[in-house]
C-alpha cells in the first residue's frame, strides 16, 4: 500500500487529531461536559450510520447520477459525524476514529431510523425524507445552542441538509407520481420507514439536563410534520400513524441491522490497528 | 488583517478541485496574522465533508514556507459558515470562463418544495438549460446540460 504508491503531494499527510479538536470553531480548547459529549454522540452516530448506509449505494443506484448524489450526501453526513464525534471525544482524549472504529454496538447512540436497511431505492428515499426533514429542523434549532461548538457545527450542517431534503422531496414526488410500480413501492417504503420516526421526537433525561444547549426533541415534531405533510399532500401519499417501533438507540439497544453494518465498517481498522494511507 | 505579504501569498493558493479559483476567490480564506516570520492562517471549509481542506492546508504551509515564513500555522474555523455569496466577482468571471456556471445569490425560500431558478450556459449564454443531477463531481457542483448548444456543464451550486 505504501512502497509502490507514486509520490502524491497530498498523500503523506497525517493530522494530529488533538490539534484538530482544538481548532474546532467555538471550542476554544474547552472539552464538553459529559452530558454535552453524550448529546454530540447521539447526533454524530445518526450521521455516521446514515453515511455508511448510503455509501453502499455507490455503483448500485438506479442511475449514474444517483450514485453521485448519494455519495455526495454521504460525504456531507460524514463531515457532520467527524465534527460531532471529534468534539465528543475531546472529553476523554478519544479521536473520531477511536469512536467510529473501536466502540461496540451497545456503545453506539444512533436512533433506529438511521439503522433501517437501504431496501429498494424507494425505501432509501423514504428514509432520506424522514432523516433529512428531521435533521433540517434539528440543526436549524441547534444553531442557537448555548454551546458554541454545537452551534457552529449546526450552522454549517443545516444548509447541506436542506439540499439533502430537496433531493428526497423531489424523488418522493417523482416515485409517487411515476409509474404504477414506482408508486406502489413508494407507498410500501413510507409504510416500512415511518414507524421509526417517532423515536426521534421522544424526550429524554439527558435533554432535560441540557437546557439551552440541546434541542428538545418534542418541539421538532410539529415543524417536521408540517414539511412532510406538505410533501405527502403533493405526492398524494398518506402519512402512516398506526404503528410505532420500540426504539432504544439512545440507550444502546439497536435494530438487528446495526451489528453487521458495524462489522463491515470496522473490520479494516480492527484488523490493522493504526493503519494509515 | 487583509493586507501584507503573507496575505498575498496565501490568497494566491489555488483550490485543488477547481484550480482556476484561488482560495481568496472562493471566499474560504478568512484571516492571516503575520508576526515577523510567524504566520497564522484561518480558513473555513466549503462543505462539511470536503476532502480538499487537508490539501489546502498542505498547500498553504508549502507556499508560505517557500515564501520564507519559518512558522506557519493553519487553523480551521466552521463559524461563520461559508456561503457562495463570499465568492468574489472576479472568481465568478473566472469560473464562467473556465466553463463552470457560477452561483447566483442566495434566495429566501417559502416552502419545502424547491423552486429551480434558471442557470445560464457558460458556453453560449442560453437559459434553455436543464439540471441533469443536483449533485456533481464535487460537493460544490451540480450537473447541467444546455439545450441550445447541447453541451453538458457544471454549475457551482448556490450555498
Amino acid at each position: 500500500m505504501t512502497a509502490e504508491t507514486p509520490a502524491d503531494p497530498h498523500g503523506a499527510v497525517t493530522v494530529d487529531a488533538r490539534v484538530l479538536a482544538e481548532e474546532l470553531a467555538g471550542a476554544e480548547g474547552r472539552a464538553p461536559s459529559a452530558d454535552v459529549a453524550e448529546y454530540a454522540l447521539w447526533l454524530g452516530d445518526d450521521a455516521l450510520i446514515l453515511s455508511q448506509q448510503l455509501g453502499a449505494w455507490i455503483a448500485r443506484a438506479p442511475e449514474l447520477e444517483e450514485d453521485v448524489a448519494l455519495a455526495n450526501i454521504a460525504l456531507d453526513l460524514l463531515g457532520h459525524a467527524r465534527a460531532l464525534l471529534r468534539y465528543a471525544g475531546t472529553i476523554d482524549g478519544r479521536t473520531e476514529d477511536d469512536l467510529a472504529y473501536w466502540r461496540d454496538e451497545h456503545e453506539f447512540r444512533c436512533a433506529w431510523l438511521f439503522e433501517q436497511p437501504n431496501g429498494d431505492f424507494a425505501q432509501t428515499i423514504a428514509r432520506q425524507l424522514a432523516a433529512s426533514a428531521y435533521q433540517f429542523e434539528l440543526y436549524s434549532a441547534l444553531q442557537d445552542s448555548a454551546d458554541p461548538t454545537l452551534a457552529a457545527i449546526a450552522a454549517k450542517a443545516v444548509r447541506e441538509v436542506e439540499y439533502h431534503r430537496d433531493h428526497a422531496v423531489q424523488w418522493t414526488l417523482r416515485l409517487a407520481g411515476g409509474t404504477d410500480e414506482s408508486r406502489r413501492r413508494m407507498i410500501r417504503a413510507v409504510d416500512d420507514v415511518w414507524p421509526y420516526v417517532d423515536e426521534l421526537f421522544r424526550d429524554d433525561e439527558l435533554i432535560g439536563r441540557l437546557p439551552g444547549v440541546a434541542v428538545e426533541p418534542a418541539r421538532l415534531r410539529a415543524p417536521f410534520e408540517r414539511v412532510v405533510d406538505a410533501v405527502f399532500a403533493e405526492a398524494a401519499l398518506t402519512r402512516p400513524d398506526e404503528f410505532t417501533a420500540a426504539g432504544g438507540g439512545r440507550r444502546g439497544a439497536h435494530f438487528p441491522t446495526l451489528g453487521p453494518l458495524l462489522a463491515e465498517m470496522q473490520v479494516l481498522a480492527r484488523r490493522h490497528p493504526g493503519a494509515v494511507w | 488583517m487583509t493586507e501584507g505579504r503573507a496575505w498575498a501569498v496565501a490568497a494566491a493558493v489555488p483550490d485543488p478541485e477547481v484550480p482556476v479559483l484561488t482560495i481568496a476567490d472562493l471566499g474560504i480564506l478568512r484571516d492571516v496574522q503575520e508576526t515577523g516570520d510567524r504566520v497564522a492562517v484561518t480558513i473555513t471549509p466549503t462543505y462539511s465533508g470536503c476532502p480538499a481542506v487537508d490539501a489546502i492546508r498542505d498547500d498553504l504551509v508549502l507556499a508560505l514556507t517557500e515564501a520564507g515564513y519559518a512558522d506557519v500555522e493553519v487553523r480551521l474555523t466552521l463559524s461563520p459558515a461559508w456561503s457562495t455569496d463570499w465568492m468574489s466577482d472576479e472568481g465568478r468571471a473566472k469560473l464562467r470562463a473556465y466553463g463552470i456556471a457560477p452561483p447566483g445569490r442566495r434566495a429566501e425560500r417559502s416552502g419545502p418544495i424547491p423552486v429551480q431558478l434558471g442557470v445560464a450556459c457558460p458556453r453560449c449564454g442560453s437559459l434553455r438549460t436543464r439540471e441533469v443531477s443536483r449533485f456533481g463531481s464535487t460537493s460544490c457542483k451540480a450537473l447541467y446540460e444546455c439545450r441550445a448548444c447541447l453541451e453538458p456543464f457544471d454549475h457551482f451550486k448556490v450555498h
